[in-house]
C-alpha cells in the first residue's frame, strides 16, 4: 500500500466519525480517521475527572479571563473551569454571526462525544413522514422500518439504558436496565399518566450510560461527572467505545491535528479521490487518497468542507448542485419550562448522583390533538431536594443558619421543553472569504433564526409545563422562557440534507452525496427534519447503515 | 480502568493517607497568591467575617475552610472591575458600620457583637436587593455572604464534614429514607 493511500477516509472523530471508523475497519477496510484537533487519550487525558470540588480554584465557575476569551461559550453553562479544555479556542476558530447563533464546538479526538448529554431516542415515522404530510421542505428518503434494525445494532454496542414503554412514536430499543426515577418523580409520573388517560408519559431518560458492565466498560458509578470524561468508560464516547473497537482491528490509523480543507474531486470519474489536509501544527499540506470518504466533521464543518471542494465544477462546492448545500439549518429550541416546590416527602432522599433525568415524550399534534403550529416538543427534567444555596427566609447568618443549610431542603421539580425547529431554506450557512481563521482558512457565516412556528410552540411548552406540574401536585409553579439562542441546543442539524431527488437535496437515501457517490455524510448535516428527540442516536444508526451500504457498493464495484 | 483502579486513583488524588491536610493547605496557599489585590490582614478579616456567617457548631466553621482566601481568589479572578471595587470598599464600609454600632472596628468585636453587626448588615443587603434596579450592583455584604457559602460548602471541610460527600457512589437509590438531622449530599 502506497503512502497516504487507504481504503477509506473518515473526517472527524466525534460520535458519527467514531462509528464510521469502527464499522469500516471491522469490515476489513484500511481506514484513516482525520481529526482537526489534538488527541485526548481515554482515561489518561481526562485531567479533571477525578478531582474533588475543592480542587477547582473557582468552585468550577468562570473567570473574567475565560469570559473574555470565550464570547460565544459564555452564553451558557458550558463555559466552566472544569472542562474548559474540551471546548474550541474561539480566537483561533472564529465564525460570523449574521444573526446570533451559538456554536459550541469541540475540536479534539472524540469531539463532542466527550461532552454530550447522552440522551438517546429513536425517531419514528411520526418524524420521518412529517415533512411529506405537512408539505414542507422535502420528504425523508427513509422510513422507520429501514432504520429500526440499525437503531438496534448501534444501541446494542453503545449501551443505552432505558425502559420499554410501548409508545408508538418513541419506539422502544435494545435497552440496558433503566435508571431509577426518584420517589417524587415516580408519583408525579403516576399522576400525569392518570390525569391524561395514559396519553402523556413521564419516563426515565434513555441514556448512553451503562447500567451493567458492557464489553470492557464499567457500569455507571453515579458520580455525574460525565462531561469531564469518564475513567470508568461508563458512557458512550469515541474514546470509550468506537475507537478501541476500531483500533483492535489493526486497520485504523488516527491522525490528529489534521484539518481537512477539501475533498479532492475527479471530474473524469465523477468521484472523490481523497482529501487535502492542512496539518494544524506544521501548516504543511498533505493529500490522502481512498475509495470512499465519510464526512463526519459535525454538521456545519462537514458542510464547510463540501463548500470548499470541487469549486471549479460547482462554484458553491461539492454537493451544491441542488442549491440546498448550507441551507435548512436546524437546532432544538429549549430553555422554556416551569418548576415548583413539592410538599411532603421530608422522610425521603436519594443516594448517588444520577447523570440522567426524566423524559416526557411528545404528545402535541398527535392523533386528535391539533395546535396552531406543526410538530411538537418533549420535556426533560428532574426532581431533587434543595441544597445549601437555597434562601431561608427567616434566617440571616450564624450557627442555626449554618446547621439548617447542612440539611437538604424541600423537594423541587422542574421540566424544560425541547422543541422541533423546522427546516427553513433561508436558515443557512455560507463561506465568508473575507474572514480567516488561524490557518488562513475562510470561516462560516451563519444566518438563521427561529420563526413563528417555534414561537407559538414555545407558548405551549411553557403553559403545558405549568399545567402538568400543577396537576401532579407541585406548588408555587414558576414558568420561564429564558434567553434561548439558536444553536444553544448543541444539536446543529441540516445544511446537507437527505432526500429523494438530486434537484432538491444534497444526499440520497444512503447518505451519499448525489454529486460524488463515494462521499458519505452521516452526521447532523444529513438531517431532513429535526424531530424533537435528541439526535445523536440517529447519527449512529445512519452511519452504521451507510457503511454497510458503502462496503456492499464497493464489492459490486459501484463506487 | 476498572472500578477498583479508578477508586485507587481517586484516593490518591484526594490525598488519602498519603498527603496530610496541612500539606494540601500549604500547597493551595502558594498557588493562589492574591497579594496583588488583598493584604494578608484582609484575608484574615474575610475569614472572621466568614466565620461569623458560618461559625463552628458541631462542625467546623468557615475559617477552618479558609474562606477568606477563597473569597480573595474569586474576587480577583471572577469579579468585574466594578464588582471588585464594591467588594474592596466593603472593608471600610463594614468597619464604619461597626464603629457606628459599637465604637470599635470589626476585628475588635467579640463574637456576640460580630453576629449582631452582620445580622444587621444582612438585613440591609436583603433590603438593598429588594429595592435595587436589575442592573444595579449587589451590596458588598451580599457578595461576602455568597462567597462564604460557596467557598465553605465546596471546600473539603464543608463538603466532607458539614455535608456528606461520596466521590464514587457506585449506585443510585431514588428513594432512600431520610430523618431530620441527616446531612445533605455535597455537589
Amino acid at each position: 500500500m502506497a503512502e497516504n493511500v487507504y481504503d477509506a477516509i473518515v473526517v472527524g472523530s466525534g460520535i458519527s466519525g467514531g462509528w464510521a471508523a469502527k464499522e469500516l475497519t471491522q469490515k476489513g477496510l484500511k481506514t484513516i480517521m482525520l481529526e482537526r484537533g489534538r488527541n485526548i487519550e481515554h482515561v489518561k487525558d481526562y485531567t479533571n475527572a477525578n478531582k474533588h470540588p475543592w480542587e477547582f480554584p473557582h468552585a468550577g465557575g468562570r473567570t473574567q479571563e475565560m469570559i473574555k476569551n470565550y464570547p460565544v461559550l459564555r452564553r451558557d453553562y458550558v463555559l466552566n473551569e472544569r472542562n474548559l479544555d474540551y471546548w474550541v479556542n474561539e480566537k483561533e476558530s472564529p465564525y460570523v454571526e449574521v444573526k446570533r447563533f451559538d456554536w459550541y464546538r469541540g475540536y479534539h479526538v472524540g469531539g463532542r462525544s466527550l461532552m454530550w448529554g447522552r440522551q438517546s431516542y429513536r425517531l419514528s415515522d411520526l418524524d420521518f413522514e412529517a415533512n411529506a404530510k405537512d408539505g414542507i421542505a422535502v420528504d425523508w428518503p427513509i422510513r422507520y422500518d429501514e432504520m429500526a434494525p440499525w437503531y438496534s445494532y448501534v444501541e446494542k454496542f453503545a449501551g443505552i439504558s432505558g425502559s420499554k414503554e410501548n409508545i408508538p412514536h418513541l419506539p422502544d430499543g435494545e435497552f440496558m436496565p433503566p435508571m431509577e426515577l426518584n420517589c417524587v418523580e415516580k408519583d408525579v409520573a403516576a399522576r400525569i399518566k392518570q390525569h391524561y388517560n395514559n396519553n402523556r408519559h413521564m419516563i426515565i431518560g434513555r441514556a448512553a450510560n451503562l447500567t451493567q458492565p458492557h464489553h470492557d466498560r464499567s457500569n455507571c458509578q453515579y458520580r455525574n461527572k460525565c462531561w469531564l470524561g469518564c475513567p470508568f468508560g461508563a458512557y458512550f464516547s469515541t474514546q470509550s467505545a468506537t475507537l478501541p473497537a476500531a483500533m483492535a482491528t489493526g486497520n485504523l490509523t488516527l491522525r490528529p491535528f489534521s484539518i481537512v480543507t477539501k475533498v479532492i474531486y475527479d471530474k473524469d470519474t465523477k468521484k472523490a479521490k481523497g482529501v487535502e489536509v492542512l496539518d494544524a501544527e506544521t501548516n504543511q499540506t498533505y493529500e490522502y487518497f481512498a475509495k470512499v470518504i465519510f464526512l463526519n466533521a459535525s454538521a456545519l464543518n462537514t458542510t464547510w468542507v463540501l463548500m470548499n471542494s470541487a469549486t471549479d465544477v460547482w462554484p458553491e462546492g461539492l454537493g451544491s448542485s441542488s442549491g440546498e448545500l448550507g441551507h435548512n439549518l436546524m437546532d432544538h429550541h429549549f430553555k422554556v419550562g416551569a418548576s415548583g416546590m413539592v410538599e411532603g416527602y421530608e422522610d425521603k432522599y436519594y443516594y448517588g448522583r444520577r447523570p440522567n433525568g426524566i423524559y416526557i415524550p411528545r404528545y402535541r399534534n398527535i392523533g386528535e390533538d391539533k395546535r396552531d403550529y406543526i410538530r411538537g416538543f418533549g420535556y426533560q427534567g428532574s426532581a431533587g431536594r434543595e441544597g445549601w444555596s437555597r434562601e431561608i427566609a427567616e434566617m440571616n447568618i450564624g450557627g442555626e443558619f449554618k446547621d439548617a443549610l447542612t440539611e437538604p431542603g424541600s423537594w423541587t421539580m422542574g421540566i424544560n421543553g425541547f422543541g422541533e425547529t423546522l427546516p427553513y431554506h433561508e436558515n443557512k450557512v455560507t463561506l465568508d472569504k473575507n474572514k480567516k481563521d488561524k490557518w488562513g482558512l475562510p470561516v462560516l457565516a451563519i444566518d438563521a433564526e427561529i420563526k413563528e412556528n417555534e414561537r407559538k410552540m414555545r407558548k405551549d411548552m411553557m403553559n403545558d409545563a405549568k399545567e402538568m406540574l400543577e396537576i401532579a401536585g407541585v406548588k408555587n409553579v414558576n414558568t420561564y422562557d429564558a434567553d434561548y439562542g439558536l444553536g444553544q441546543g448543541i444539536h446543529e442539524m441540516g445544511t446537507a440534507r437527505m432526500g429523494r431527488d438530486p434537484k432538491t437535496s444534497v444526499l440520497n437515501a444512503h447518505n451519499q452525496v448525489w454529486d460524488a457517490t463515494n462521499v458519505y455524510v452521516t452526521d447532523g448535516a444529513a438531517m431532513t427534519s429535526a424531530g424533537c428527540q435528541n439526535p445523536s442516536l440517529t447519527y449512529m444508526a445512519l452511519t452504521a447503515r451507510a457503511v454497510d451500504h458503502a462496503v456492499n457498493e464497493m464489492k459490486r464495484q459501484n463506487i | 480502568m476498572n472500578r477498583r483502579e479508578a477508586i485507587t486513583a481517586v484516593a490518591w488524588l484526594m490525598g488519602g493517607t498519603l498527603i496530610s491536610a496541612e500539606m494540601l493547605v500549604s500547597c493551595t496557599t502558594k498557588s493562589k497568591d492574591v497579594s496583588d489585590l488583598f493584604k494578608p490582614e484582609q484575608i484574615s478579616f474575610l475569614n472572621e467575617v466568614g466565620d461569623t456567617i458560618l461559625p463552628t457548631t458541631n462542625t467546623p466553621g468557615a475559617k477552618a475552610a479558609n474562606v477568606g482566601e477563597f473569597m480573595a481568589v474569586m474576587v480577583r479572578d471572577c469579579y468585574t472591575p466594578e464588582d471588585q471595587k464594591i467588594f474592596l470598599e466593603g472593608f471600610d464600609k463594614l468597619n464604619k458600620a461597626s464603629d457606628e454600632k459599637f465604637d470599635k472596628e470589626f476585628m475588635q468585636l467579640n463574637p456576640k457583637q460580630r453576629t449582631d453587626l452582620l445580622t444587621a448588615l444582612d438585613a440591609e443587603q436583603k433590603e438593598h436587593q429588594r429595592t435595587k434596579g436589575p442592573e444595579d450592583p449587589n451590596h458588598y455584604f451580599r457578595m461576602m455572604k455568597e462567597l462564604t457559602l460557596l467557598g465553605y460548602f465546596s471546600s473539603e471541610v464543608g463538603a466532607t464534614q458539614a455535608l456528606r460527600y461520596d466521590p464514587v457512589p457506585g449506585r443510585y437509590d431514588g428513594c432512600m429514607p431520610y430523618k431530620k438531622g441527616d446531612r445533605a449530599w455535597a455537589t
